[in-house]
């Protein structure tokens, strides 16, 4: 029997994520026409789940686990490990994307009127996918990861897909959905090779396994163990959009409503080094042999692939799209260079944490702005930022700072974030990765301050449009966003703490094996 | 003035230009109200680093690390918030004070487009230049060594000339791929050192809080790879700020397309950010591997020097001119630093040991004594230049082409020529003007470290005196002669002269060209100690890791070695 009290404490925040879908869709169907309160109870339910992670943090460190299988004549330690966990890891990715999403239903608030008449659906699907997302943060599970990374693939196909008379749209999702399954299919694949190895599918379980110095001498298990943590690794790399398993996402961030779009460059990514770095650095640390290499090269590509595709494109969202891979590639080198000495108190999986922390606000921020564009110009093309800076300087310094973040430029909180990851790579003995990563973030200025020039130095063609009306919302999202990236670049250091220590919570054999 | 000591003078000063900035930005209404707020409020940090430097000599006797700041930024990565100033850095902060309130004073006459935001990002740019020459942390260091391009982008991308876009992101592309290597190199130095923390061994007087850590690891030997690696990644940055030939060609788009007041100081400060980087943190901290590179560097500041100035001399273009004399005046830089440097082979008769080092050294500081003073010198003439340029272009002729200006401007804009004739001969290196006396230390230097024992850099002296010989010639051939002498062109009759306050701006900048230049001593005593001090650590280093640069042998015991 399941231990419910457990469930109703460390799993309420997901608890409050299915109640408050659920009374989306039941509102949807009772009050038809009634404009806005979907998205306003959208945005209540994520508080509420905000609040009770604070909470939970807060009140009751340590790791707890939840769905443990313990049988009604089991004895006490035979027990199923919970396929969820609830501890300081989950906590921050449940933080990261419940606060993440709570900045795109503020800004995007707006976008979805008018644009389909389905909005409890819309807005229940968000939901969902955060649920999604939460799940893959504490999955302890093969199967629970699987069916989160599903549960999180699903939706997001049918939001991208969202506006269903816009052929873009339908496009995107299709592409999105196609890539999906056959990535899905192969990481099953994986699973299953890890499960036949490991007769489990716990990842402690497994993880206790590979930790096995007899395994080693297994014949033939490193052939086996290398394809099962490459397919695995594969399924995760499409969900983050790394190279080569990043080419639904131009399409997908492109023909998406923008805030999906918003939502899909930091939710699934977040999500999915949850999943990658509880797998790979919390429980297969001992088998970095096997996935290593494999890893360093999706590192390499998506740093040199982003930036250069990124180059030409002329679409803002499109031009993110591959801007997001390679900030991925960043985030992956903090995962890659693990095992090494560490830069003074600088952890390589704290520096990863703390990357990503920085990604959310600064990317978001970047999208609120793009967001509001669209909705004042009805494009996302180049063209659209033209002059920007006369028909709204907060918009156009804003972007301009987030971009500026997220190139790496001091004092900004992207600048800080570079810092750890390339000290990470650097004490962690990948110099030459490290050295394609600074090099290909030089390449980005170009593109980032393509938008900048725009905003900046171009004037207007047809006459002087007037200046932009922005939203109270967007107005909020861009100055919280502005605020933790001047912050988090100004004082770095409780969050630099924060992350390391969080980390440390998720691999202590990492931290022993540094020691010494 | 002990005052100074009970209050964080160098933090207000770092603050004071930001504060003006959010200032401008959001409290300040109308164009007019922004221009004189912003000139008024770039005069305190000047009357503050005047008062510092007077305080420096009169309380401090010009030496050792002085009103320095230290707290915890970072504590878990071992950053802190770490200022400080000793004899390198006063004469360069005062130098961007005096050159912001100029640029400032300048700006305000000819700025009539979107005011608000170019003094707002002329007083941010300011706070990087400042937080350059104040940082005694690597990682603080970095930081305001970045600040400073964003501002620069757009004060070149929005009020500058035809090719502004071009010239923008290729300043800042150029740029910042220079400092990301360096960022690399600063992590393996505090991953290998243990700290951030610029001062160390001798560097610093009494007051180390960072504990002076020596390196530990492969940079206890300080011509390892990794040393070497480290250095040069610092290196790259530096010379493409400075910026030394074969990474100078940003430097003419740059000069050229920026409004006036943005190549003052360019050339005032900005380039300086790089030769203050070798002089404070490349040469402290790798004292060997810079030594060891001296065959290429000397190579680079002699090529900087030479085909600088026969480029410039090729130029129609005023402004393009005295964008590429630049690399060639900040080639005598790098060349002083590398003397000072250089590693010496002497023999000596028996006995005559000691004489020779304190020869030696007495080239070494004259060397780096130049080398410093032409960071300063080279920042007031080309300033003045640039600003002369500027005169003649954004007001009155809109045209810089010595082919279309025609000669005899003197006769029409007697003042004005005047003036520009003195900042010539000052940047040739006339004797009596700031320029010479640079430039004449660091060839003492030079010649007396390659006398001494180093056959390659005496030939490369050598060879770069022909710079100077280049430089008086453009300057003689293309502004004096063409420009100011010759058949008056009627097309610039009735040109106005300086106006007053134009007078008060170059005549400010002449003033200290020839206080330097007859009174050198105004500024060598605060750079001296400084640069004696930097020599000597050095030297010390150099030796205590097996790879002296002083190697003076009795020549008998030479000729008694081949014996095995």
């Amino acid at each position: 029997m399941p231990h419910i009290p457990s469930i109703l404490t460390h799993f309420s925040p997901e608890l409050i994520l299915v109640v408050g879908m659920l009374l989306v869709l039941t509102y949807d169907l009772w009050v038809r026409g009634r404009e806005g309160l979907q998205a306003n109870l959208a945005i209540i339910t994520t508080v509420l789940a905000l609040v009770a992670t604070l909470v939970l943090w807060v009140t009751m460190p340590g790791s707890h686990p939840v769905f443990e299988a313990c049988g009604p004549g089991a004895k006490a330690g035979t027990c199923r490990p919970g396929a969820f966990i609830s501890d300081d890891f989950t906590h921050f990715f449940r933080v990261l994307g419940l606060l993440g999403t709570l900045l795109v239903l503020i800004s995007g608030q707006t976008y979805m009127r008018g644009r389909t008449a389905f909005k409890g659906e819309f807005y229940a699907l968000v939901l969902s996918a955060v649920l999604a997302m939460n799940l893959m943060a504490g999955a302890n599970d093969l199967i629970v990861i699987a069916l989160a990374i599903e549960f999180l693939s699903i939706t997001s196909y049918i939001l991208t897909a969202f506006l269903r008379h816009d052929g873009l749209s339908i496009e995107g999702g299709l592409k999105y959905f196609l890539y999906g399954s056959i990535t899905s299919a192969a990481m099953l694949f994986g699973m299953s090779y890890l499960l036949g190895i490991g007769g489990s599918t716990s990842v402690p379980a497994l993880a206790a396994i590979a930790r096995n110095p007899e395994l080693a001498q297994v014949q033939g298990y490193a052939n086996i163990m290398l394809p099962a943590l490459a397919l695995v690794l594969a399924g995760i790399a499409f969900k983050i959009a790394l190279v080569p398993f990043h080419q639904w996402s131009p399409d997908a961030y492109q023909a998406a409503p923008t805030p999906v779009t918003a939502f899909l460059s930091v939710g699934p990514k977040a999500a999915g080094f949850a999943v990658l770095i509880r797998l790979f650095v919390g429980s297969f640390s001992s088998l970095s042999a096997s996935w290593l290499g494999t890893m360093g090269l999706l590192c390499l590509l998506s740093m040199v692939v982003g930036n250069v595709a990124a180059l030409t494109q002329g679409n803002v969202k499109r031009m993110m799209a591959y801007s997001s891979i390679a900030q991925a590639g960043y985030m992956l080198l903090g995962v890659v260079s693990l095992g090494g000495k560490t830069l003074m108190g600088l952890d390589s999986v704290g520096a990863v944490l703390f990357f990503i922390l920085t990604y959310v606000f600064t990317n978001l921020g970047a999208f609120a702005v793009i967001i509001a564009v669209e909705q004042a110009t009805g494009s996302a093309e180049l063209g659209a930022y033209r002059g920007l800076m006369r028909r709204s300087p907060l918009l156009a310094v804003s972007l301009v700072v987030f971009f500026l973040s997220l190139v790496g430029v001091p004092p900004l909180a992207g600048f800080v974030a570079k810092f750890a990851v390339f000290g990470a790579a650097v004490t962690g003995g990948q110099v030459p990765l490290a050295v394609v990563g600074v090099l290909t973030g030089v390449v980005s200025v170009v593109y980032y301050f393509g938008v900048v020039r725009e905003m900046f130095f171009g004037a207007s063609e047809e006459g002087q449009p007037g200046p932009i009306r922005v939203g109270m919302g967007t107005t909020f999202v861009v100055l919280v966003a502005l605020l933790m990236t001047l912050v988090v670049g100004l004082w770095p250091e409780p969050f630099i703490t924060l992350a390391n220590n969080v980390a440390h919570s998720i691999a202590p054999a990492l931290q022993a094996a540094g020691g010494h | 003035m002990a005052f100074l000591d009970n209050l964080p003078i160098l933090s207000l000063i770092l603050a004071w230009p930001l504060v003006g900035a959010l200032a401008v930005m959001f409290a300040i209404k109308g164009d007019e109200a922004v221009r004189r707020f912003s000139l008024f409020w770039s005069l305190v940090p000047l009357v503050a680093s005047s008062l510092l430097w007077w305080d420096y000599a009169r309380r401090h006797g010009h030496q050792g690390l002085a009103y320095e700041e230290y707290h915890p930024w970072i504590p878990s990565v071992g950053i802190n918030y770490h200022l400080g100033v000793d004899g390198l850095s006063i004469p360069l902060i005062f130098l961007t004070t005096l050159l912001t309130v100029i640029a400032l004073w300048y700006s305000s006459g000819v700025i009539k487009e979107r005011v608000r935001e170019y003094f707002a990002l002329f007083l941010l740019l300011q706070v990087g230049m400042l937080g350059v020459f104040l940082a005694l942390d690597l990682f603080l260091f970095y930081v305001v060594f970045e600040i400073g391009l964003v501002p620069m982008y757009f004060l070149i991308g929005v009020w500058g000339g035809p090719r502004r876009e071009y010239a923008a992101i290729k300043f800042f592309l150029y740029t910042l791929a220079g400092s990301v290597l360096m960022l690399l190199a600063l992590v393996a130095v505090a991953f290998n050192t243990g700290s951030f923390s610029l001062v160390r061994g001798g560097m610093s007087s009494a007051f180390t809080p960072a504990a002076a850590v020596p390196f530990t690891g492969d940079l206890g030997n300080p011509t390892s790879m990794v040393a070497m690696l480290c250095c040069l990644g610092f290196l790259v940055a530096m010379l493409i700020k400075v910026p030394s030939f074969p990474f100078h060609t940003w430097l003419p788009d740059a000069h050229v397309e920026a409004p006036t007041a943005g190549s003052v100081i360019l050339a005032g400060v900005l380039l300086k950010l790089g030769t203050y980087g070798l002089v404070r943190v490349v040469i402290p901290l790798f004292p060997a591997a810079f030594s060891a590179l001296a065959l290429p560097l000397g190579l680079l500041a002699f090529t900087s020097i030479v085909y600088g100035a026969l480029v410039a001399m090729a130029q129609w273009d005023f402004k393009k001119l005295i964008a590429y004399s630049s690399v060639n005046h900040m080639g005598y830089v790098t060349l002083g630093l590398v003397a000072a440097t250089a590693a010496v082979n002497a023999k000596v008769p028996a006995g005559g040991e000691a004489a020779m080092l304190e020869s030696i050294n007495a080239a070494r500081v004259a060397a780096m004594d130049g080398a410093v003073l032409q960071m300063f010198t080279h920042g007031i003439i080309a300033a003045a230049l640039f600003l002369i340029v500027g005169l003649i272009y954004d007001t009155r002729t809109h045209v810089r082409d010595f082919r279309v200006l025609g000669g005899g401007l003197w006769r029409t804009v007697p003042k004005y020529g005047t003036f520009l004739i003195i900042a010539c001969f000052a940047s040739l290196g006339l004797p009596g003007l700031a320029g010479f006396v640079a430039e004449f230390l660091t060839f003492k230097g030079a010649f007396g470290i390659g006398l001494a024992g180093n056959g390659t850099l005496l030939i490369l002296t050598a060879l770069s005196v022909l710079g100077i010989l280049f430089t008086a010639a453009f300057y003689l051939w293309k502004p004096i002669q063409m420009l100011m002498l010759g058949k008056q062109n009627e097309k610039w009759l009735g040109t106005p002269d300086l106006t007053r306050s134009e007078l008060a701006m170059v005549g400010i900048l002449t003033f200290f060209m020839f206080l330097v230049g007859l009174w050198p001593n105004s500024l060598m005593a605060t750079i001296h100690p400084a640069s004696q001090a930097l020599v000597d650590h050095v030297v010390q280093v150099t030796e205590d890791s097996g790879h002296s640069i002083n190697n003076v042998a009795p020549a008998e015991a030479a000729d008694a070695a081949p014996s095995p």
